[in-house]
Order: structure tokens, then C-alpha cells, then sequence
């Protein structure tokens, strides 16, 4: 068990060193010259000097790699060159909300995929499972920010009941700022939960025709209790593993929800670094999302082990 | 033959698909020579209009019309799919075969790296790359074409293993074929159709991902039409001509059920035993 976790912990700080050279070869080493990106081609010869001793890219390119882990390791993620405050007050004023709307989305997700993809299994081929399938083809299809516009259009323009956007606030109250971000996490959730009821719904499928579940049923144990008990117990692990992908998803997704509905959150953020060309600050905004992705994934594997004790036997 | 195209005429989710997806390929192919009106050209007094028989599903906030800029956008979103699915196959595939035919420590780093390539949404490379080369239609093409890459190349690789523990693959190399004439004889044709199949759903996924980026602005850049910035447009106007924020939707959801519905079609064909597992 011990080895297990070593070896899968040295991959994940392995992955996350690659992570941070790629994104700083791509935003440092690519450019050429930072300077001249941040202050555009007609910027003078001593203002490209004078940044270039602030950001300090008159360093050799490895010292200033070290420079930005190091950093990263104590908390210091630099100055953010347009707001001139810390990069790393910008990005947790912004966590505040990209966290808590990943999570509802995921759970929404979560409980949707397995409601749905379980009753469509236990209801093989009869018309609840076949409307189910149908409409989660459809749901795969939509894109989620065009979902998000429709649901605008239903409960903002049509029926008044929220407003088409903007976060009052967590300061504002509890209810109305989770209000704000019920119609967000529902447009994330939908497309996520059509593609994850599909996996669920298959892999209950798979094992439902396994000799254990035909000798549960035998031995008089209901229909219900082996489905609840047996069946999703062992289904989950494909289960898992696409929700751990689509994690990545739902925050790529965020990016764009959070556009259409105006929230300040990190996807915003991000945009607004890449209009004022805030280097710094799409540095290490880029891999706090990679850091979550990839810490996400890694604690997925980690969830093979609690769900089937078996797999740490093997080794995966 | 003849019984392979009864079993696809046969097949419901098979030929819904090839409609959709072949009303897609029209629209584009006959908005190269025709459209209704000039999707480029502005007429500030034309705003906004309802739908009319002049203008079928009305015009937008520039006075342009509706219909004939969603032909146009058609053409976008096939070349962003043909191009990223190129690029992604291409190298996907090689990279693949490679790791099937090497083995070892080059499989190995290949597929390391296709795991860490997976872990970055398509939306976020996408986002890394205009900000240094700026928003536009090739970069966005790149970010999802770089995306695909570790698709291709893990498909490519499990089933290309697959093959190499066949006899026949034994039996030439027995015969002293070396490695690359194995892959480029035996394993390459014995993929294709699988590749072909993802390819098709990749394609789908390449036009939402396209639509996505265009609707931030980063993608396709104005004035050539495309479904993502259309909507982007509209959402400005929804309180007063909401149906705008509609059609582009319509033709984006319509286009990628088309070819996932293709594609599963495609697969249950090819493979019928595939069909029953799933």
C-alpha cells in the first residue's frame, strides 16, 4: 500500500513539474521578448528596460524558473503587472466563487449521471431507459454556454426570476448569492451529467451480468438491494474515472459560464489578464488550474483503492 | 457489401446522423456559391428585423441576414473540424503506432505525455496560445488540433498492441518484415476503421470547442461568420430580439448530434459485438 502511494505521488509531482516548464516555456521562452508583449511594439527602448528589471528578465531563464517555484512553494505568486497588487489577493478574491460553483456543478453532475444512468439500467430497454438515452444524446450535443443563454433567455427574460447575471456577494447573504449561481451550475451540470449517465448507465449494465449479482439473486436478496448494493459498488470505478476527467472539464468550463452570466470569478479573471497582456498574472492562474485538474485526477486514483481494495493487490 | 448497406439503411441513430451531417456538408457547399443575402454586408436600417419571406429568420444588430450568415458559418465550423481532426490524427496516430511497435521506454514517455496533454482542456490551451499570438481563428485551430493529439495516440497505440499479437503479424514477421513495413502493411489498415469512428465523434467535439472559443472572442475573428461569435452578438440583444440567441445554437447542437449519432452508427456497424457490450 505504502509503495502504491509512493510511486503514485512521485508521478504527481512529476506531472506538475512538467505542467509548470510547459507553461513557462509557453509564456516566457515563446514570446521572446515578455517586456515587448506586455508593452506592445511601439513601446520605448527605456520603458522595455525599466520592466525588464522589474519582472527581472534580464535573469537567465532557469534562475527565473526557480524563482517562480520557489515562490509558488512559500505562497508567493508576484506582482500582477496591470492591477499592481499581489497576483495571489486577485486570485483568491476570485477563488471565493470559481470554488464553490465547480462543486455544485459536480455534485448537481454527480447526483443527475447516477439518478438517471441507474434507473435507465435497471429499466433495460423499456421507454424510461430509451428516453433517457434519447435526451442524453441531445444533452451531449448542446453546447453549455448556449444552454446557459437559453436559460437566461426562460428565467431572467421571460419569467423574471432571477437576474441574467452578476454575483451580489457572499456579504449580500447566503441565499442570494447561491441564487445567483443556481442557473450557472445547472448549465455546467447538464452537459457533464448527459455524458456521465451514459458511462453509469452502461457500467451498471456490464455488471449486473456478473455471476455474483445472478447468485445475490438466487440466494433471495432483492432486486433492489442487489442493484443498491452490489451492482453500484462495483460499477463505480469507470464511473469515477470519467468524473475525475470531467473535472478538468467543468473547469475550462467555468471560464466560459462565468462570461456568460458576468461572474467574477477566475475565468474572468483570466480574460481580463489576457486583454491588458498581465503575464504574471495568466502564469500562475493557468497553474492554479492545472494544479486542480491534476490534484483532482490523482486523488481519483487514489479513490480506486477505498472503492476496490483489490486494485492496491495488482498494483495498477 | 450489399448487405452492409441494408444494415445501414436499417440503422436508425446510423442514418439520422448521415442526414444531419449531410444537410451540414450542403449548407456550407452551397453558401461557397449562393446565399440569400450578403452576409457581410451591413445595413444599419435592415436592424434587427423580424422574420420576414426577404429575410427567413429576420436580420441582426448590423442589419445583416440571419440565414445567409448561418450558411457561411457552416464552412467555419468544417474547416476548424476538418484541420484540428487532421492535425490531432496525423501526429496522434503516428505517435500511437510508434508506441504499439516499440514498446518500452518510448511507449512508455509517449503515453506519459498524452496524460499529461489530457489533463489541459482544449479551452485552456486555447487560452494559453492567444495569449501570446493574440485571438484568431489558426490558433484556435492549434489549441484543439493539440488537443486531439493523445486521443489518436492512445487509441492508436491500445489497438495497434492489439494487432501486433495477432498471428498473421507473427507469421510476417516471420517472413523478416521489419517493424515499420508491419505497421504501414498489417496494423495501419486494421485501425483505420476505429480511427474513423473517433475521428467523426472528435469532429464534434472540435465544433463545440470552436463555438466556445469564438463566443469568448477568441476564436474566429469578425467579420467572418461563425456560430460561437453569432451568439455572442445576440446575447447582447436578449431582452428585446431573444430568437436571435436561438438559431446558431440550433445549427451548433443540430451539426454535433448529426455526427455523435454518425459515429455511433459507424461503430455499430464495423463492429457489431461492440454494439451488445455497450
Amino acid at each position: 500500500m505504502s509503495l502504491f502511494l509512493a510511486k503514485r505521488f512521485a508521478t504527481l509531482i512529476g506531472t506538475l513539474l512538467f505542467t509548470s516548464i510547459v507553461i513557462f516555456i509557453v509564456l516566457e521562452i515563446l514570446p521572446g521578448d515578455p517586456a515587448l508583449l506586455i508593452l506592445g511594439i511601439d513601446a520605448q527602448p527605456g520603458q522595455l528596460e525599466v520592466l525588464r528589471q522589474q519582472l527581472g528578465l534580464n535573469d537567465p531563464a532557469w534562475t527565473r524558473y526557480w524563482h517562480w517555484i520557489g515562490g509558488l512553494m512559500t505562497g508567493d505568486f508576484g506582482i500582477s503587472y496591470a492591477y499592481k497588487v499581489p497576483v495571489w489577493e486577485l486570485i483568491a478574491e476570485r477563488l471565493q466563487l470559481t470554488i464553490p460553483l465547480a462543486f455544485i456543478s459536480m455534485a448537481l453532475t454527480a447526483f443527475l449521471a447516477l439518478v438517471l444512468g441507474v434507473y435507465a439500467a435497471a429499466n433495460h430497454n423499456k421507454t424510461g431507459d430509451v428516453a433517457i438515452m434519447a435526451t442524453s444524446q441531445v444533452g451531449i450535443s448542446i453546447p453549455s454556454f448556449w444552454f446557459a443563454i437559453l436559460l437566461i433567455l426562460l428565467f431572467a427574460v421571460h419569467l423574471g426570476w432571477v437576474s441574467a447575471g452578476g454575483f451580489p456577494g457572499w456579504g449580500e447573504g447566503l441565499g442570494r448569492a447561491l441564487a445567483s449561481l443556481i442557473l450557472p451550475a445547472i448549465s455546467l451540470a447538464i452537459v457533464q451529467a448527459a455524458i456521465l449517465a451514459r458511462i453509469t448507465r452502461s457500467s451498471v449494465l456490464e455488471v449486473m451480468r456478473e455471476d455474483f449479482v445472478r447468485t445475490a439473486r438466487a440466494k433471495g436478496v432483492s432486486k433492489r438491494a442487489v442493484l443498491w448494493g452490489h451492482v453500484l459498488r462495483n460499477a463505480m470505478i469507470p464511473v469515477i474515472t470519467v468524473m475525475g476527467m470531467q473535472f478538468g472539464n467543468l473547469i475550462a468550463g467555468t471560464i466560459v459560464i462565468e462570461q456568460v452570466f458576468t461572474l467574477p470569478g477566475l475565468g474572468r479573471l483570466m480574460f481580463q489578464a489576457i486583454n491588458q497582456r498581465d503575464l504574471e498574472l495568466i502564469k500562475n492562474v493557468v497553474m492554479l488550474l492545472a494544479v486542480f485538474v491534476i490534484t483532482i485526477n490523482f486523488i481519483v486514483d487514489m479513490l480506486y483503492v477505498v472503492i476496490d481494495p483489490r486494485l492496491k493487490v495488482h498494483d495498477v | 457489401m450489399s448487405d452492409w448497406i441494408a444494415r445501414a439503411v436499417r440503422h436508425r441513430s446510423f442514418m439520422i446522423g448521415g442526414v444531419l451531417t449531410f444537410v451540414l456538408l450542403l449548407m456550407a457547399a452551397v453558401s461557397l456559391f449562393w446565399t440569400p443575402h450578403n452576409p457581410y454586408r451591413l445595413n444599419i436600417r435592415m436592424r434587427l428585423k423580424p422574420p420576414s419571406w426577404d429575410y427567413l429568420l429576420g436580420t441582426d444588430a448590423f442589419g445583416r441576414d440571419v440565414v445567409s450568415q448561418l450558411m457561411v458559418g457552416a464552412q467555419n465550423s468544417i474547416v476548424v473540424g476538418v484541420v484540428a481532426v487532421a492535425i490531432g490524427l496525423s501526429i496522434g496516430v503516428s505517435l500511437g503506432l510508434i508506441g504499439a511497435a516499440r514498446r518500452g521506454w518510448i511507449e512508455e514517455l509517449i503515453m506519459r505525455f498524452s496524460d499529461f496533454t489530457l489533463a489541459f482542456p482544449a479551452v485552456l490551451s486555447a487560452i494559453l496560445l492567444t495569449a501570446i499570438f493574440g485571438p484568431g481563428s489558426l490558433n484556435s485551430i492549434v489549441a484543439i488540433g493539440i488537443y486531439n493529439i493523445p486521443v489518436f495516440a492512445r487509441l492508436a497505440r491500445a489497438s495497434g498492441n492489439a494487432i501486433w499479437s495477432r498471428d498473421f503479424v507473427t507469421a510476417s514477421r516471420a517472413c523478416g518484415k521489419g517493424g515499420f513495413r508491419i505497421t504501414v502493411e498489417h496494423v495501419l489498415p486494421n485501425i483505420v476503421p476505429i480511427i474513423v469512428v473517433q475521428a467523426t465523434i472528435q469532429f464534434a467535439i472540435a465544433i463545440l470547442a470552436e463555438a466556445a472559443l469564438s463566443y469568448l472572442g477568441l476564436g474566429t475573428q469578425p467579420p467572418t461568420p461563425s456560430w460561437g461569435r453569432m451568439l455572442n452578438e445576440a446575447q447582447t440583444h436578449v431582452f428585446t430580439t431573444p430568437a436571435l440567441a436561438v438559431y446558431p445554437g440550433i445549427a451548433i447542437a443540430l451539426s454535433v448530434l448529426g455526427l455523435n449519432l454518425l459515429g455511433d452508427g459507424l461503430r455499430d456497424l464495423i463492429d457489431p459485438k461492440l454494439a451488445r457490450q455497450r
